[in-house]
């Protein structure tokens, strides 16, 4: 035995207990403890807002060609537009339009995309692991090969193929992200919901007779939820970013669904030549979102985890 | 060992004849394979003489076993484009993509095992902080906007450093490499950091992980009070556990790497198969992306193979229970 | 150094660990010697601090613990003054340690060769190949491993649990060190290799004249190894005197407590004795005696001040306020 153990075990003895919690209020209070998480969070919701706002908090309509003028192409952050009615604070695309509108605009794509396919995953991945768990035997073994050959290939390989065959367009997209991602649900479902089905409230529901249906939606799912919420958080971000690459790459959303990616994409030709800003404030807006979720992801794994003692 | 061998090899087959019985099905018969094969350009004269090459007017087992056997035979389609047998062209420009592919593997390790170990051999202090938080952005950051930035600050901004291209190429046994030239080092050194960025993160974060767990071991305070120094019980006692699991992962994302490199490719204009394969799609050049399909299905089992030998070489315990 | 210094003596040893919650006082103002070829049993309930003991010893005493107070004399220095480098030339050459688990203490990766050559050479590195080999395979013999010079070349897993047990106690002997610290190192084998292993500890302090200190929460183990024994309770030694005199009229009621529930001193058929009430939290201790609540000798003089030591015979040191006295059992 080494000697932190002796303590542990020592210390934990008639220590006085704290009054007591509800579990989610000690998820909360145990989230709070991260200043870094904290601000991540709220980053994070303060992007959902603008991408639900957008609309209404962009200073032009980006895709409303009658607002748009070419005069005021390519110009760098901050100029007024030529009749000087507004400020074009991060400047403007070849196109003239406002690029600041233009990132609200494309987070609102962006983030869309994410959360669909991270949202469909999660019902039909979560389905096949509640079905392989609870059935067992040959579904089981079968499902999860096939889970684990979809892991050993990348999910961009799997997506680029998709598209390759599918074509372009925003349900393609998610068609293509719900394929290389519903198996991390599968797994992860499937792997605690194993580990909820071997513990005796489960064998005592059974012995009430409850109704497999109920047992699935009223035992074992909630007990599954921990690692489900990490792995929702942490692929959301993986959704954002891959739909990004793929639209920068030319092969996602095609240009009337101008998403971050495509607004990068559109910067590259001129970076060049030295007009930074197309690609660079589209990037940053992509990795503030990417960060933040992956950012509270991190800490959400750590308060979760039950291997760490807390 | 042999017995593990042979086992290990017939669970590549089997995994091998399950993909390419997707990559037909995927082909053949959800998609229209005559759309997807035939040029849109070719005439009706052209589109007969195909669908009665690829013998897509008989049976579909039947197409399959023919499709098997041409696969087999290496013949795995011809290019609209450049009209010449796809995997020719893919294999020509395969050495490019394994070389950034390794060189990012390689700086992964170099830079990703030291910064791992010193982050989990002190985690709170504000150093190893740093660089778990620096390792969250690693694999936050889009790869491709990283790739534009790396261009804009080294190649457009400084100018040290080339921004695309493949540069001065020398043949290394009838292969030509860059790394071998300064010129091509040069050319070669933006992509493969750019390559490198997200697995450096996975491997700090693994070793980090591995690092405190391993340090808690009684091996550890054993190997202490027989008096080893520090830097014994950590580069040999606690490396070499580590590097067991960090070489499988890092080994099991080559495959990775090699699918990523299609986005650094792009960017970089490197021309690799990666780069070929986003060409062909825009060109709809389709037998190349089905031949693209078919060889990085193979080249990943394959890898998956050598990763799984090299674990049991590594790991005693792996090597005995398979021996028994 | 003349004969007559104990091989090793610790003096008001404390050894305490700043965590969030509070100063855990492991160890707390222990003292004790051993002597040459001596075989002395720490005995107590897990999270006594006796394996704090041993680990300060060593000087392994992992943060946020360290040692705050006293002296560690081996051969007469004191090894609580000294840097942790020097520390190290002493640990694994004048004083080894086995650990309680044999299936955790070899690094699973390293050959048992590799294993046992580095630890000749951390001490001395003019040892050339065929002599640390000659060396490993003579203390493989000691110990009783059938054909060391092939086991030489095996893993860790390759060997069972006793027989890694025991190459763990042939690296411990490689340096022929004057101490040999043994933090529980039978418990995790059969009762049968158990004993084994007691006879051979044994007759190795014996012949050798190396001192050991036996860790363990079994006082059977130690009545039939051990000359003289420490029973520590809450980070102190509550008693201490030769083994017979301390099994035979145990004066500590914490000792009387943990004698009444060894199996075997029980008749058939009554009810096991147990000790009522739990090991305290080492962060709050109490003022006054740590055993007070579960002694039924406690008066309310316990619960003012800890108990000072006395020494009611020669060789005899206790800690009690109303212990007890002439009464055989």
């Amino acid at each position: 035995m080494t000697p932190p153990l002796d303590i542990a075990t020592v210390a934990i003895v008639d220590e006085p207990l704290p009054p007591p919690q509800t579990p989610f209020r000690r998820f909360v209070s145990d989230f709070m403890e991260s200043p870094l998480a904290v601000a991540s969070l709220i980053v994070f919701s303060i992007t959902v807002l603008i991408a639900v706002f957008a609309p209404w908090l962009s200073p032009q309509n980006p895709y409303d060609l009658m607002q748009l003028d070419i005069m005021n192409g390519k110009v760098p952050p901050g100029t007024e537009d030529i009749e000087g009615v507004m400020v074009f604070w991060l400047g403007t695309d070849d196109q003239g339009r406002d690029l600041l509108s233009g990132i609200f605009y494309g987070l609102r794509i962006s983030l869309f995309v994410g959360v669909a396919s991270a949202f469909i995953s999660l019902l039909i991945g979560g389905a096949a692991g509640l079905f392989s768990a609870y059935m067992g035997g040959r579904w089981d073994v079968f499902l999860m090969r096939i889970v684990d050959l979809q892991l050993s290939f990348p999910a961009i390989l799997i997506a680029l193929i998709l598209l390759a065959v599918l074509g372009q367009g925003i349900d393609k997209v998610i068609i293509a992200l719900v394929v290389t991602q519903w198996a991390y649900y599968a797994r992860t479902v499937r792997g605690s919901a194993l580990v909820e089905r071997g513990k005796e409230y489960i064998e005592a529901a059974h012995c009430l007779a409850l109704g497999t249906r109920r047992i699935i939606f009223y035992h074992l799912l909630p007990n599954c939820l921990p690692p489900l919420i990490v792995i929702v958080t942490m692929r959301v971000a993986y959704a954002v970013m891959l739909e990004a690459t793929l639209s920068f790459l030319g092969i996602g959303l095609p240009i009337t669904e101008p998403s971050l990616g495509l607004l990068i994409a559109n910067g590259f030709e001129y970076m060049l030549s030295g007009y930074y800003w197309i690609s660079f404030f589209p990037g940053v807006a992509l990795l503030i979102t990417i960060v933040s979720i992956n950012l509270v992801g991190d800490h959400l794994r750590d308060i979760l985890n039950p291997r760490l003692q807390r | 060992m042999t017995v593990f061998l042979i086992r290990r090899f017939s669970q590549s087959l089997a995994v091998l004849l399950v993909m390419s019985l997707l990559v037909f099905v995927g082909v053949y018969a959800i998609g229209d394979p005559v759309e997807l094969l035939v040029s849109a350009e070719a005439d009706q004269f052209e589109r007969a003489r195909v669908i009665a090459d690829l013998g897509l007017d008989k049976p579909l087992w039947e197409q399959y076993g023919y499709f098997l056997l041409q696969s087999f035979k290496g013949d795995l389609g011809t290019s609209f484009v450049f009209n010449q047998p796809a995997l020719l062209l893919i294999l020509e420009r395969m050495p490019a993509t394994l070389e950034i592919a390794f060189a990012a593997v390689i700086l992964s390790i170099v830079i990703g095992i030291p910064l791992g170990m010193i982050a989990g051999l002190r985690p709170h202090a504000w150093y190893s902080r740093t660089i778990m938080s620096v390792s969250i952005l690693g694999f936050s950051l889009p790869t491709f906007w990283v790739g534009l930035m790396m261009i804009m600050v080294f190649a457009v901004i400084l100018g040290w450093l080339p921004a695309s291209g493949r540069g001065d190429t020398v043949d290394l046994f009838g292969v030509p490499v860059s790394f071998l030239t300064w010129d091509g080092l040069t050319h070669l050194l933006l992509p493969a950091v750019n390559l490198a960025l997200f697995k450096v993160s996975l491997v700090i974060r693994l070793t980090r992980a591995g690092m405190r767990e391993n340090m808690l071991m009684d091996y550890v305070k054993f190997a202490y009070a027989k008096g080893l120094s520090h830097a014994r019980v950590i580069f040999v006692h606690v490396l070499k556990n580590i590097l067991v699991p960090v070489v499988t992962v890092v080994g099991l994302e080559l495959g990775n790497v090699i699918a990523f490199a299609v986005v650094t490719e792009s960017i970089f204009a490197w021309p690799g198969m990666g780069k070929l394969l986003i060409d062909s799609i825009y060109r709809l050049d389709r037998p190349i992306v089905v031949a693209y399909l078919l060889i990085t299905v193979v080249m990943f089992i394959v890898i998956n193979f050598i990763v799984d030998v090299l674990y049991s070489v590594l790991d005693p315990r792996v090597r005995l229970e398979s021996k028994s | 150094m003349n004969a007559n210094t104990p091989t090793l003596e610790v003096r008001n040893l404390k050894t305490h660990f700043h965590t969030k919650a509070g100063v855990v006082k492991a160890v707390d103002d222990v003292s004790f010697t051993v002597g040459r070829g001596e075989v002395l049993g720490l005995v107590g309930e897990s999270g006594s601090g006796k394996t704090v003991t041993g680990f300060s010893v060593m000087g392994l005493v992992d943060p946020p613990g360290r040692i705050v107070d006293g002296s560690i004399l081996f051969n007469g220095s004191d090894l609580a003054k000294l840097p942790d480098s020097q520390w190290r030339h002493i640990r694994g050459s004048k004083i080894a340690m086995i650990f309680q688990d044999p299936m955790m203490t070899l690094n699973p990766v390293l050959r048992i060769d590799t294993q046992m050559v580095e630890a000749i050479r951390a001490h001395d590195k003019n040892v050339n190949r065929e002599e640390a080999h000659r060396r490993c395979v003579e203390s493989l013999g000691q110990v009783g491993i059938p054909s060391p010079e092939e086991r030489l070349k095996a893993y860790p897993h390759q060997f069972s649990g006793g027989m890694r047990q025991r190459v763990a106690i042939a690296i411990a002997l490689l340096n022929k060190p004057d101490l040999i610290i043994a933090d529980e190192p039978t418990t995790a084998l059969d009762v049968t290799i158990q004993a084994q292993i007691l006879y051979e500890a044994q007759k190795l302090a014996r012949e050798t004249g190396t001192a050991l200190i036996w860790i363990t929460h079994d006082l059977t183990v130690v009545a039939g190894l051990a000359d003289r024994i420490c029973v520590m309770y809450a980070g102190r030694i509550v008693e201490e005197g030769k083994v017979e005199e301390v099994l035979d009229q145990p004066m500590h009621p914490y000792t009387r407590g943990l004698i009444g529930s060894v199996p075997s001193r029980n008749k058939r058929g009554t009810a096991l004795y147990q000790i009522p009430g739990m090991t305290p939290s080492l962060i709050r201790l109490p003022k006054g005696c740590a055993f007070r609540d579960r002694c039924q000798r406690a008066q309310e003089e316990c619960a003012a001040e800890a108990p000072a030591i006395s020494y009611p015979a020669p060789g005899r040191a206790i800690r009690c306020i109303y212990p007890y006295v002439g009464d055989s059992r």
